[in-house]
C-alpha cells in the first residue's frame, strides 16, 4: 500500500460515512462482485465449514466426555490446534491445494478445509467439557435405575451439555466468519474481497464497507446462536436457567480447556 | 478468676433485617475458661463469635478483651492476637504445613529462630509427625488438617481462641479423638476459649460453662454443664438439651468421685458355708471371689452346691468392670448388662475396689 | 483474478516449497520481522495485563463492575480483528496504533475475565481463615488470592498470547504483521518460500510461547503438583 500516495483517511467520521454510502449504492449490489454474491460466498464457506467442524468435533467430544478416556491427548491436541494463527492455517490449506491442483486452489475446498480445521478445537473442547461437567451422581443414579450407557448419553448427558455445545459452535462461528475474511488474501472471494480490493484500488470507502459487512455478519451469527442456546437449553429451575445462560456467555473459553 | 472477655449489651443488626441477629447480649468469660456457645440456627452464636475478632462488626454494645474494648483497636492487629479456627480449617493450600503454622508469627515479625522453635513446640504438643511439616495441605487427611488448624491458631501463643464448629467436618470417630486430644492440650495450656457448636453433647463434653442461646441472641442459660442438665431454667433449654438428661448428667460424674461399697467378697480359701453366709448377708444371690486383692470372678448358690471350699468352684468372670476414671453412665451400662446387677469397680490390673449399685448411682442424680 | 493466477501457476505447480537462497538473502528482514512480531505480542499482552489486572481485582470486590464490562466485551470480542483494523484505518492510518488498539483491547478482555475468574475461584474458607488470622486486605490479595488464582490467570495469559500472535499476522494487511508479512507476500506473489517461512515461524512462535507459559505455570504452582492435583483453569 503506497503510503506516499493517497492515504486513506480524511477525517474519521467522513470515511465511515463514506463506507455506509458505498453500501447503499445500488451499483454495488449487482454483478459478480456485488454485495449479495460476496455475502453469500462468505455465508456459504462459513456455514459449510461450521457444519463440517461440528460433525467431526461434536461426536468426538461426546465420546471422550462420556467415556472419560483420551482427555489428556485431546486437550493437548486442541490446545495446539487453537494456538496456530488462522492466517497460517489458511495459507497451509491453500498451498496444499496448489500442490495438488491449482484449479482447486482457487475454489472452495482449501478455504473450507482451513475454516473447518479452525472450528474443530473450540467445538471439541466445549462439547467435551459440556458432557464432563454433568454431575457424576446423576449419572450413577441413572445407571442404578437401569439406563444403558447410550440412553444416559442421549437422555441426560447431551441435553445437559447443549448449552456448552452451542456455545462452542457460537465461538467457532464467529472465528470462522472472521477468518473467511482472510480468504481474499489468497485470491479468494467473500467479503474480504472488498477490503483487499479497497487497498489495491485506494478506495477507503470500499475497505470500510467490507469491514462493516463482516462485522455485521459476525454479530448476527453470535446473536443467532445465543438465541438458539437460550431456546434449546434444558430448563432446570427458573433460577438455574438464568444462571446457566449467563455462565457460557461469560467465559471466552470453557473450563479446563487449558488444563495441563 | 479474672474476666478475660466481657460482652456488654452487644448487638448486631444486619441491613434490611427486621429483627437483630443478636440483640443486647451480655456475659463474661473468665481467663482460662472454655465456654461453649450453643443454640439452634439463627441464634447468633457464630455471629457473636465473629464479633469478638470483628470479622463481623457489632452495631451496638461493647466487647472488652483483656481490659481493652475491641472496637478501639485496629482489627487486623486485634486478630493477630486471637487464635481463630473454623470448621473447614482454611489452610493455605499453596503453603506447606510448616509455613501455614508460621503465618501469624511471621505477621508479627518474629525472628526465624523463634519461629522454628515454636513450630517444634507445637509439633510436640499436637503430636504431629515431623514429616508432615513439609507437605502441602492437600496431602493430609481431614483429621490431620483439623489438628494443624488448631496448632496454627495457637502458633503465636494468643491468650484467647475462637473456634467455630472446629470438629464438625470430620467423622464421629475422628471427632471423638480430636476432642480428647484438645481437652488434653487445653488442660496444659489453659487458654481462654469461645467454642461454637450446634452439638449439645460436644458442648457438655468440652466446656467449663455453656451459654445456651435462643433465636436473636437471647441468652437462656449460662452455667456449667452439670447445672444445665440438673436444673434447666426453662422449657427451651430443657428441650434443647434433649432427652435423657439423667444419663447425660451421669456421664459427667466419675466413678472415682463416689464412695464405693465393699460388696460381698470371699477369698478362694473360704468355705462354702462362709460364702453362703456372705451371700445371705448381702442381699444379692452371688458373691465376688477375690484373692490377695485380685478379682477372680463371682459365684452363686447353685455353683456352690455340693462343695466344701470356694476354691473348688471356678468363678464366673464379670462381663464388664469399671475403673475409677469411668463415668457413672458407663457404670450404669455395666449394671444393665451384667447378670449380677451391679457394676464391679476394679483397677486396670483387675484389683478389686468394690461395687456400685443402681440405687447408689441414682442417689447421685436425684436431689 | 483466478484466471490471472492460473496463468502464473500453470496447470501444475512445480515451484519448490523453499528456496534456501531466498532465506539467506533476506535474513535481515526475517530477523527484523521476528523482532516486530515478538515485540508487538509481548508489549500488547503486558499492557493489557497492567490495565486488566486492577479492574479484575476491583470487579472481584465490587460486583457491579462486571455487567457493563461483560456487555462491552461481548460486542467487541465478536467483531473480527480484520474488520476492526480495516475500520480503524481511516481514523488512525497505517500506524502502530491501528494494530495496537484491537490487539490490546482483545487482550484486556481475555485477561480481565480470566483474572476475575481466578480470584473468584479462591476458596472462601481459606480467605476467612486468612483474615481471621490477621492478614490485612493487601496481604490477603498478594499472599493468598493472587497466588491461588495463578493457574487461571496464566491460562488467560496463554490465550491472550496465542491470540495476539495470530492477530499480529493479520496486521500484515497494513504492513505491521511480523511473520504474517511473509505469508501475505507469498500469497500475493505466488512465491512459496516466504509463505512457508512465514507459516513455520508464526506457528513455531505460537507453540513455543504457549509451552513456555505452561512451564511457567508448573514452576509457579508447586503445591498443585505436590498434591497430584491438576491445576485446572477453572
Amino acid at each position: 500500500m503506497g503510503e506516499g500516495r493517497r492515504r486513506p483517511g480524511g477525517g474519521d467520521v467522513n470515511t465511515i460515512v463514506d463506507g455506509f454510502q458505498w453500501l447503499v449504492n445500488s451499483e454495488h449490489w449487482s454483478g459478480s462482485d456485488g454485495i449479495p454474491i460476496r455475502v453469500w460466498e462468505h455465508v456459504q464457506v462459513s456455514l459449510i465449514a461450521l457444519a463440517l467442524a461440528a460433525l467431526i468435533a461434536v461426536p468426538i467430544g461426546l465420546w471422550i466426555g462420556h467415556t472419560r478416556r483420551g482427555q489428556v491427548v485431546m486437550v493437548q491436541l486442541a490446545n495446539v490446534g487453537r494456538s496456530i494463527p488462522s492466517l497460517a492455517i489458511m495459507s497451509i490449506a491453500f498451498l496444499l491445494a496448489v500442490k495438488l491442483s491449482p484449479t482447486v486452489a482457487f475454489g472452495f475446498p482449501p478455504i473450507v478445509l482451513a475454516l473447518t480445521l479452525l472450528g474443530i478445537p473450540v467445538i471439541l473442547i466445549n462439547t467435551y467439557v459440556g458432557i464432563q461437567q454433568v454431575d457424576l451422581d446423576t449419572i450413577e443414579a441413572a445407571r442404578g435405575m437401569g439406563m444403558s450407557g447410550r440412553q444416559i448419553l442421549a437422555r441426560i448427558e447431551v441435553p445437559l451439555a447443549i448449552p456448552l455445545i452451542l456455545t462452542g459452535m457460537r465461538l467457532a462461528a464467529v472465528q470462522i466468519i472472521a477468518t473467511a475474511g482472510l480468504w481474499a488474501l489468497a485470491a479468494g472471494g467473500a467479503l474480504g474481497r472488498y477490503i483487499v480490493d479497497g487497498f489495491a484500488l485506494q478506495e477507503p470507502d470500499r475497505i470500510v464497507a467490507g469491514a462493516i459487512l463482516i462485522a455485521v455478519l459476525a454479530i448476527l451469527a453470535d446473536l443467532a446462536f445465543s438465541l438458539l442456546t437460550k431456546v434449546l437449553s434444558p430448563k432446570l429451575t427458573s433460577q438455574d436457567a438464568r444462571r446457566k445462560h449467563e455462565e457460557p456467555e461469560y467465559r471466552p473459553a470453557p473450563q479446563g480447556w487449558t488444563a495441563t | 478468676m479474672t474476666t478475660m472477655i466481657s460482652l456488654e449489651e452487644v448487638e448486631k443488626r444486619f441491613d434490611g433485617a427486621a429483627a437483630p441477629a443478636v440483640g443486647s447480649l451480655s456475659f463474661e468469660i473468665a481467663e482460662g475458661e472454655l465456654v461453649a456457645l450453643v443454640g439452634p440456627s439463627g441464634c447468633g452464636k457464630t455471629t457473636t463469635l465473629k464479633m469478638i475478632n470483628r470479622l463481623i462488626e457489632p452495631t451496638g454494645g461493647r466487647i472488652v478483651l483483656d481490659g481493652e474494648n475491641v472496637l478501639d483497636q485496629d482489627p487486623v492487629a486485634l486478630r493477630r492476637g486471637i487464635g481463630y479456627v473454623i470448621q473447614h480449617v482454611g489452610l493455605l493450600p499453596h503453603r506447606t504445613i510448616r509455613e501455614n503454622m508460621a503465618t501469624v508469627p511471621r505477621l508479627l515479625d518474629w525472628e526465624d529462630a523463634r519461629v522454628a522453635s515454636r513450630i517444634d513446640e507445637l509439633t510436640e504438643i499436637f503430636d504431629l509427625a515431623p514429616d508432615l511439616l513439609d507437605r502441602y495441605p492437600a496431602e493430609l487427611s481431614g483429621g490431620q488438617r483439623q489438628r494443624v488448624g488448631v496448632a496454627r491458631a495457637l502458633a503465636a501463643d494468643p491468650p484467647v481462641m475462637l473456634m467455630d464448629e472446629p470438629f464438625a467436618a470430620v467423622d464421629p470417630i475422628v471427632r471423638g479423638r480430636l476432642q480428647e486430644e484438645f481437652l488434653g492440650i487445653q488442660a496444659r495450656l489453659q487458654k481462654t476459649i469461645v467454642f461454637v457448636t450446634h452439638d449439645i453433647d460436644e458442648a457438655i463434653k468440652m466446656s467449663d460453662r455453656i451459654a445456651i442461646l435462643n433465636v436473636g441472641g437471647v441468652l437462656e442459660q449460662y452455667a456449667p454443664a452439670e447445672e444445665i442438665l440438673r436444673a434447666p431454667t426453662n422449657d427451651f433449654v430443657r428441650e434443647f438439651v434433649g432427652a435423657e438428661r439423667g444419663l447425660k448428667r451421669l456421664a459427667l460424674i466419675k466413678v472415682g468421685d463416689l464412695e464405693i461399697e465393699d460388696g460381698p467378697v470371699v477369698a478362694p480359701t473360704a468355705t462354702v458355708e462362709e460364702a453362703r453366709r456372705a451371700i445371705d448377708a448381702s442381699g444379692f444371690d452371688w458373691v465376688s471371689v477375690v484373692a490377695d486383692g485380685e478379682l477372680l470372678g463371682w459365684v452363686d448358690r447353685d455353683a456352690l452346691a455340693g462343695r466344701t471350699t470356694v476354691s473348688e468352684v471356678t468363678p464366673r468372670r464379670f462381663s464388664a468392670y469399671v475403673t475409677a476414671r469411668d463415668s457413672l453412665r458407663q457404670a450404669l451400662d455395666s449394671i444393665v448388662t451384667s447378670r449380677t446387677g451391679v457394676a464391679v469397680v476394679a483397677t486396670e490390673g483387675q484389683h478389686y475396689r468394690g461395687i456400685l449399685t443402681l440405687e447408689r448411682i441414682s442417689r447421685e442424680i436425684i436431689s | 483474478m483466478t484466471g490471472a493466477a492460473l496463468a502464473v501457476l500453470g496447470q501444475t505447480d512445480t515451484q519448490p516449497l523453499i528456496q534456501w537462497s531466498w532465506i539467506t538473502d533476506n535474513f535481515d528482514e526475517i530477523a527484523s520481522r521476528a523482532v516486530q512480531h515478538v515485540w508487538l505480542t509481548v508489549v500488547s499482552v503486558a499492557v493489557a495485563l497492567v490495565i486488566a489486572f486492577p479492574f479484575a481485582v476491583l470487579a472481584n470486590r465490587y460486583r457491579w463492575v462486571i455487567p457493563p464490562v461483560t456487555w462491552v466485551s461481548s460486542i467487541l470480542y465478536t467483531i473480527p480483528a480484520l474488520a476492526v483494523i480495516a475500520l480503524l484505518i481511516p481514523i488512525t492510518g497505517l500506524s502502530l496504533t491501528t494494530v495496537a488498539i484491537p490487539l490490546i483491547s482483545y487482550n484486556i478482555l481475555i485477561l480481565f475475565r480470566n483474572t476475575l475468574a481466578g480470584l473468584d475461584g479462591v476458596d472462601a474458607d481459606v480467605k476467612e481463615a486468612a483474615i481471621g488470622m490477621g492478614l490485612s486486605r493487601r496481604q490477603l490479595l498478594w499472599r493468598v488470592e493472587i497466588p491461588l488464582a495463578m493457574p487461571v490467570i496464566i491460562a488467560g495469559l496463554r490465550i491472550a498470547t496465542v491470540s495476539s500472535i495470530g492477530l499480529v499476522t493479520i496486521a500484515a494487511l497494513i504492513g505491521r504483521g511480523g511473520f504474517g508479512q511473509f505469508i501475505i507476500q507469498g500469497l500475493n506473489e505466488f512465491f512459496w518460500t516466504p509463505l512457508v517461512v512465514g507459516v513455520v515461524l508464526s506457528v513455531a512462535f505460537a507453540l513455543l510461547a504457549d509451552l513456555l507459559l505452561v512451564l511457567f505455570q508448573r514452576l509457579a504452582t508447586p503445591w498443585a503438583r505436590a498434591a497430584g492435583v491438576r491445576a485446572v483453569a477453572t
